[in-house]
Order: C-alpha cells, then sequence, then structure tokens
C-alpha cells in the first residue's frame, strides 16, 4: 500500500450526533417554557 | 425537501413563535457541520456528543427567551457556542493527575515522549516540501484533482463536479497525476520517507 504524506483533517464529513441525542433535544424543547417577568427569567418544564 | 428552501432566519422566527418543527429542521441541517466541528477538536464520539447537546440546551433556552438577535447568523452564533463549551471543556479536564517518584517507581514508567525529534521533524517537512514542488511539475488537469483529492480532502463526485468533466475522467486525470509523480521520482531517484 502506497504511502500518504499528505496531512488529512482528522473531521470527516458524516459525523452525526446519536439520535437519542437530537430526540432528547426536540423533546426538551417541548418540555421548556421560559417565562420573563420584569428582568427574571424562569424556566419551567413540563412532564 | 420544502424546508431546504427555508432560510434560517425564518426558521429561527417560526421556532420563537411556537413552530417546534422548526427545530428539528435547524438541527437537521446544521447537525453534521456542528458535530463534525466539535469532534474534530475533542476527538471522542462520546464526549462530542455531550457538547453537541449542551450546545443545543443553551440555544433553546436562548430563543425561548427571546434573547437571540443575530438574524440570519444562526450557524456561526452556534459554532461559537460550541467553541467556548470546548474550550470549557479543555479547561476542565486539563488537572492531570500527580505522580511522586518513589524508590519502587519511576516516574518514566508511565512518561514517554512519542513525537517526532527535531531531526525526524525536519526530515517530514523537507518531505513535505519536495513533495509539493513535484506537485507543481504535474500539468494543470492532473495537478488540480490532486490537490483537491489529497490536500482538500474532496470526493472525486465534488472534484468532478466542481471541475465540471465526468468522475471517470477526475479517476483518470487522479490516476495520471500518480503515474506521472512516480516517473519523476524514479527519473531524479528522490528519496521520500522518514
Amino acid at each position: 500500500m502506497a504511502k500518504i504524506y499528505s496531512k488529512k483533517a482528522l473531521a470527516s464529513k458524516d459525523l452525526k450526533p446519536k439520535k437519542e441525542v437530537v430526540s432528547f433535544l426536540l423533546s426538551y424543547s417541548q418540555a421548556l417554557k421560559v417565562v420573563k417577568i420584569e428582568d427574571k427569567s424562569f424556566e419551567i418544564i413540563a412532564n | 425537501m420544502a424546508d431546504l428552501h427555508i432560510p434560517d432566519a425564518l426558521l429561527v422566527k417560526n421556532y420563537v413563535e411556537g413552530n417546534e418543527n422548526a427545530l428539528a429542521t435547524l438541527i437537521k441541517r446544521h447537525e453534521s457541520k456542528i458535530y463534525g466541528f466539535i469532534y474534530s477538536k475533542i476527538a471522542d464520539r462520546d464526549i462530542s456528543n455531550d457538547i453537541f447537546q449542551d450546545t443545543f440546551i443553551k440555544v433553546i433556552k436562548t430563543l425561548k427567551s427571546n434573547s437571540y438577535n443575530e438574524e440570519g447568523k444562526f450557524l456561526p452564533w452556534v459554532m461559537r457556542i460550541s467553541h467556548n463549551l470546548i474550550v470549557d471543556h479543555f479547561r476542565k479536564t486539563k488537572k492531570m493527575p500527580m505522580y511522586r517518584e518513589t524508590e519502587e517507581f519511576s516516574i518514566f514508567s508511565i512518561m514517554s515522549d512519542d513525537s517526532l525529534n527535531i531531526e525526524g521533524r525536519m526530515i517530514v517537512d523537507q518531505v513535505e516540501v519536495d513533495l509539493k514542488r513535484l506537485i507543481e511539475e504535474l500539468p494543470e488537469d492532473q495537478k488540480e484533482v490532486l490537490v483537491m483529492r489529497m490536500y482538500q480532502d474532496m470526493s472525486f463526485k465534488e472534484i468532478s463536479e466542481l471541475t465540471d468533466v465526468s468522475i471517470n475522467t477526475a479517476l483518470g486525470r487522479m490516476r495520471y497525476a500518480l503515474m506521472n509523480l512516480r516517473k519523476i521520482i524514479d527519473k531524479h531517484q528522490i528519496i521520500l520517507t522518514n
């Protein structure tokens, strides 16, 4: 096998996060409500 | 498919107005770039997943609290958040365990320097310089394909689209480029090794 001298980037193009992570983020987003009262903000997470 | 034509700024606006599907589209559109960016710095899949998750938790919180004001620059904004989280991660893990040397235990049993010595580094640099000079000798069309493939990490499909030739032509040019490089190396008896 020929030796490759050129430097390769570590990142390959088709890297993706786990499906579970994306699914968690979407559920978290649906459950989260941020309420601002005057200068304070409150995070409410629905079960 | 229709989602592809909606600009990020509009998706962000829709999400802030309560359309949860807009977030799914934004994540799907940019997950590869953002995760790839994180992985390129961290080189660990699990930690990269954690940082990706933390990045979007920040994004969600900021958007839901109406604090986002960089319309049209969604991706750079998310990349900046992930960059900051990567820096935080390295700060946290910087603390190294401490070992004391005793009679039974030598610190050098767990320490080693795998990096190249100065001579090795000079050879590697010289090989790279020589190789670049050789590549300059190639015909323009072959040089173009070789540089795109080896140095810019592009696929042959991307190369063929960019240079406006078929994939087979691009493959052929790569093949001739390598053959010509070998010929030049043989002719001048150049040694590329370290």
